[in-house]
């Protein structure tokens, strides 16, 4: 695979990249962060998030709640459901997701379209750099896998100039919070029918610890870019008027989605 | 005619694939119609008169993979060349789809709302997003013909 500007850049200014990092960060918060610095900013960042609370059901824009969620289980558990403002699957996050977040300008990296299996393909490569001492790593139709089994999905917003690539990274999860998920039609072909424990697999069981892995992001972004740490109360104060497209789904709206499918259920039968 | 032959080669690239298990990507090349402008964000426009018809190009479509979703924009808003004005969702990406005219929405292709995959199969004809009316025909003198975008679309596949 051609390494499309992966190559080292010496005696080069390398491009500015701020590094934001946090921990337990709810994640309706970090995406409103994401998309504010993808629309009304034009620098790189990068965000990590090392875990999240409360537990968060994620969908992309355009995901179908009843055909991705266990909608009377979520109910029940009062289990948050956010609509992302990027592309993807749906995920279940908690304490034991990491979460890291590429924002950057279209001509940050010599030779990258801004198109999604080009992005896709430039950050796998990066991660490759993080976790090929680790295990047998893999860029598989979009997630990420050692071997067969997937550790770590993507989701993608691109606009004119911009893009967000973001990675759901799951270091540890809870069997049982899998049940709020039901298996998605356009599963990937890798996956083979398997339901979520023979599908997953958790980062912990093959990278020492989340700080090791982490500082790998860092130091491979540190290969191609300058890394700027930043404080994140200095980045939150401004732009009070920007409106995040990313939503938490209500209560009701997830009751009126039930009755409605039981309506139609008694129609049917 | 070049509509045809667009056509059986996304046929004979979908059954190649199937049959082989390879994937379609990179095709060598994308096809561009004699008769569209087009923009460095991968729309195509056809004017007729006062109104535009636009779409994202065959070159878009390919890079974009399946098309799962078209989020549309109401009838009656304007658009402004250069902004977005609606986005395709590709599995795991939102790409936004930006305007290569100013002017006001005065269709949209409803179609795309039960079939987003007709942006794939017939990007320049069952897959059209919307129709404008212009507001300003001097828009088009910055926009590439089809041989000037042939030429920029082979330039960012080469990078």
């Amino acid at each position: 695979m051609a390494s499309v500007g992966l190559a080292r850049v010496s005696g080069v200014a390398r491009p500015l990249m701020r590094l934001v990092t946090m921990s337990r960060m709810p994640i309706l918060q970090q995406l409103h962060l994401e998309e504010q610095l993808l629309r009304r900013t034009s620098d790189n960042w990068c965000i990590i998030n090392d875990g999240t609370a409360p537990a968060t059901i994620v969908m992309g824009v355009s995901g179908r709640v009843s055909e991705l969620v266990n909608i009377q289980l979520v109910l029940r558990d009062k289990v948050p459901i956010v609509r992302r403002f990027s592309g993807g699957g749906t995920v279940i996050v908690d304490q034991g997701t990491v979460f890291v977040t590429f924002i950057c300008n279209k001509n940050v990296v010599a030779g990258l379209q801004p198109f999604p299996r080009d992005i896709m393909s430039w950050s796998g490569q990066l991660y490759g750099k993080v976790f090929d001492r680790f295990g047998e790593f893999h860029l598989r139709e979009n997630d990420y896998a050692f071997s067969h089994r997937k550790f770590g999905g993507n989701a993608q917003s691109i606009t004119k100039n911009r893009w967000v690539h973001h990675t759901s990274f799951l270091w540890d999860y809870d069997v049982k919070n899998m049940d709020y998920l039901k298996i998605p039609k356009r599963a990937p072909e890798y996956r083979l029918a398997r339901n979520h424990t023979d599908f997953l697999c958790r980062m912990k069981e093959y990278i020492p610890s989340r700080s090791v892995f982490t500082d790998g992001v860092i130091a491979a972004l540190g290969e191609h870019f300058s890394v700027q740490p930043m404080d994140l109360q200095a980045i939150l104060s401004g732009d009070e008027e920007f409106v995040p497209s990313t939503k938490l789904l209500s209560q009701q709206y997830l009751e009126e989605i039930v009755s409605s499918k039981e309506s139609l259920e008694i129609i049917e039968s | 005619m070049a509509m045809a032959a667009a056509s059986s080669r996304l046929f004979w690239a979908s059954r190649a694939a199937a049959y082989l298990r390879i994937s379609t990507f990179p095709r060598a090349f994308a096809t561009v119609l004699k008769d569209l402008k087009y923009a460095d964000t991968h729309e195509w426009v056809k004017v007729e008169g006062d109104s535009a018809t636009v779409g994202i190009t065959d070159h878009a479509q390919d890079h974009l993979g399946d098309v799962v979703f078209v989020e549309l924009p109401e009838v009656g808003i304007s658009v402004s060349q250069g902004k977005n004005f609606g986005a395709v969702e590709s599995v795991k990406a939102t790409s936004d789809i930006n305007s290569p005219v100013s002017g006001e929405v005065v269709e949209v292709n409803e179609k795309l709302s039960e079939e987003p995959g007709l942006v794939n199969a017939s990007p320049y004809e069952k897959g059209w997003i919307i129709k404008v009316k212009l507001s300003n025909s001097g828009d088009l003198n910055s926009l590439m013909d089809d041989d000037k975008y042939s030429k920029f679309c082979e330039e960012e596949d080469n990078h």
